[in-house]
């Protein structure tokens, strides 16, 4: 078990390599000096030397590499280019509420799409499976930015109970974030839901179908029991392996949901990135969102042992 | 002893019939994608200008002269969502048919010369780690926004899941007995590949291309409504969604229209695809 985690933590470097390589050469190869794209239009020729010199963008390709990747094993993740702050410090102060919104969106998700894979296996064929298929083919249609305003539109706007936008910190009180980050996570959570509770269902069919499972019933054990003890464990891998896949989907949906509620995360910082052109700032959240990919990704290979001790590496 | 005229075309016909009737799916996401096809090609007829705008008629609620309303500028809400149409259809297919001919040739490529696969598959390893919309903020950043930019930027990171998909079916038909019979009888490499390995992709690669366009054009409105996709002036439901972003406590409709029309076209496209993946993977059908 250990040496399995060892080889895989090992084959984790060439990925966090190649994205490196990738968002490196990615300001070299586009077209134009990469000075000037990041001065911006109306920069002066002196502060577009000026931003070369700082960025080391006057040394040979080969040694920025190495100089880039240096810095980011010591953690630096560049320089903004407005603010001059360094990227790791901004996203210091906007990790908190992604962090929540991710979180909690998880916590919706999962709270809601497993019970209801596990139900419309149960009673498949019946109306109530085909409410959950109906939702779950829905909820991968309608866009996070829909749910979200329209969350808004009648929760916030119509009914009062909860704040139209904005994030409360953790530090004003448990309650008070729990208010401002509801809708955001329903919000987000609803492709994700979709997409769990799609797969809880086909995996439960599956094992269900099996004759341990006959055997049971005809034991007489009671169906939750069943269900929950017998079932749901056996199908636990593909389930876990979808929540994986759906990090994807929550960190791109974290960008988007951030700007429908005005929250103040690193989704907003990109936003603001964005319509400043500041890259390194995006060239940094690029290397920290892929490397909590591929940490998730290995806790998740990982845990297939706890979930199948059949799996032995 | 004469032969009994046989009635092909009829049986053909009532075959593809009987298939249509068992895919209910299929038929309902075709008939709205059609309709949206249509939508696009006759916009010019059915719409005004989308870019012409009218101070005096700013904010308008939707009226019998303005269908969706108009927006902070007085522009027509639903001249902007029916030319929208032509944008998502346009980087929908794009993606969906670039994204499939690059990652059927470097899958085919990969599942078929192992020397290359290693470093290929790192490659592509590396590209999926990176989230999608964040891959594509990047490239748009850097260069400036088009509509052709933004393909490109949303095709890339849909490629790895392609080679993926293809690498798979080779490296499982490679190992079946007609494959080594064919090597072993002379037949060459090309005619192996083009003859008896590709046909087999075909199935999935289909079902993979209609996710693919469906999320294209979710990704392409996620990107103009973060202010970093289509050029601001080009109607795509993104972009009529961003400018309605900061007027929507008391314009909704700018944002509702276009966001209904955005989920109503990923839907067909979704339920085309589902309906594809069960007729042709039997199997899996029902699961799903």
């Amino acid at each position: 078990m250990t040496a399995y985690i060892i080889r895989r933590l090992l084959a984790t470097i060439p990925v966090m390599i190649v994205v490196a390589l990738f968002v490196f050469l990615l300001l070299h190869l586009t077209p134009g000096d990469p000075a000037a794209v990041i001065a911006g239009d109306e920069a002066s020729p002196a502060a577009i030397e000026g931003i070369r010199r700082k960025l080391g963008l006057d040394l040979p390709l080969w040694q920025q590499f190495g100089i880039y990747v240096s810095n980011l094993l010591r953690g630096d993740l560049g320089t903004s280019i407005f603010s001059n702050l360094p990227v790791l410090t901004l996203v210091k102060q906007r990790l908190e509420p992604s962090i929540v919104l991710a979180l909690s969106t998880l916590l919706v998700a999962i709270s809601f799409a497993i019970p209801m894979g596990v139900v419309a296996a149960w009673k498949v064929g019946t109306a109530i499976d085909r409410v959950v298929m109906g939702f779950s083919v829905l909820g991968f249609a309608v866009p996070v930015f829909l749910i979200g305003y329209f969350l808004i539109y009648v929760f916030a706007i119509e009914l009062h109970w909860l704040p139209v936008q904005g994030y409360q910190p953790l530090a004003q009180g448990i309650g008070q974030t729990a208010r401002s980050i509801v809708l955001p996570a329903f919000a987000l959570g609803m492709v994700y839901m979709a997409l769990i509770a799609r797969i809880t269902r086909a995996s439960m069919l599956d094992v269900l179908s099996q004759d341990y499972i006959r055997t049971a019933h005809a034991k007489g054990v009671a169906m939750s029991v069943v269900l929950l003890h017998h079932a749901l464990k056996n199908a636990a891998v593909p389930i876990v392996t979808v929540i994986g896949i759906g990090l994807a989907l929550l960190i791109s949906g974290v960008v988007i949901t951030e700007t429908v509620f005005n929250i103040p995360g690193l989704g907003r910082l990109t936003v603001d990135a964005i319509l400043k052109r500041d890259y390194p700032i995006i060239q940094g959240l690029i290397i920290l969102f892929a490397s909590v990919k591929v940490l998730v990704n290995l806790m998740i290979d990982i845990s297939y042992a706890f979930f199948d001790p059949r799996i032995r590496y | 002893m004469t032969a009994t005229p046989i009635d092909v075309a009829g049986a053909r016909r009532s075959r593809r019939f009987e298939w249509l009737r068992r895919n209910p799916t299929i038929v309902v996401g075709a008939t709205i994608l059609a309709l949206f096809v249509v939508l696009a090609l006759i916009a010019p007829w059915i719409a005004n200008d989308p870019l012409s705008f009218e101070p005096l008629d700013r904010l308008k609620r939707p009226s019998a002269e303005f269908w969706f309303g108009t927006d902070q500028f007085g522009r027509d809400v639903y001249s902007r969502v029916v030319y929208g149409t032509r944008i998502s259809l346009v980087v929908g297919i794009s993606v969906a048919c670039i994204a499939t001919a690059i990652g059927l040739v470097i899958g085919v490529l990969c599942g078929y010369y192992r020397r290359v696969d290693d470093t290929v598959m790192r490659v592509m390893d590396g590209l999926m780690a990176i989230p999608a919309i964040l891959l594509a903020i990047a490239l748009i950043t850097l260069m400036r926004s088009s509509l052709l930019i933004v393909i490109v930027a949303i095709t890339i990171p849909e490629i790895p899941r392609v080679v993926r998909l293809v690498r798979s079916v080779v490296l499982t038909v490679r190992g079946l007995p007609y494959i080594e019979a064919a090597v072993a009888s002379g037949t060459r490499t090309r005619l192996i590949m083009t003859r008896h390995i590709l046909p087999n992709t075909v199935a999935p690669l289909i079902v993979q291309a209609t996710y693919v366009c469906a999320a294209a054009i979710l990704t392409e409105a996620g990107l103009s409504f973060l202010g970093a996709g289509t050029p601001p002036e080009i109607p795509s439901w993104g972009n009529i969604i961003s400018t309605g972003r900061t007027f929507f406590q008391i314009s909704p409709w700018i944002i509702f229209f276009p966001g209904v029309m955005l989920a109503i076209a990923v839907l067909a496209i979704n339920l085309v695809g589902d309906g594809l993946r069960d007729s042709l993977d039997p199997r899996i059908a029902r699961r799903m």
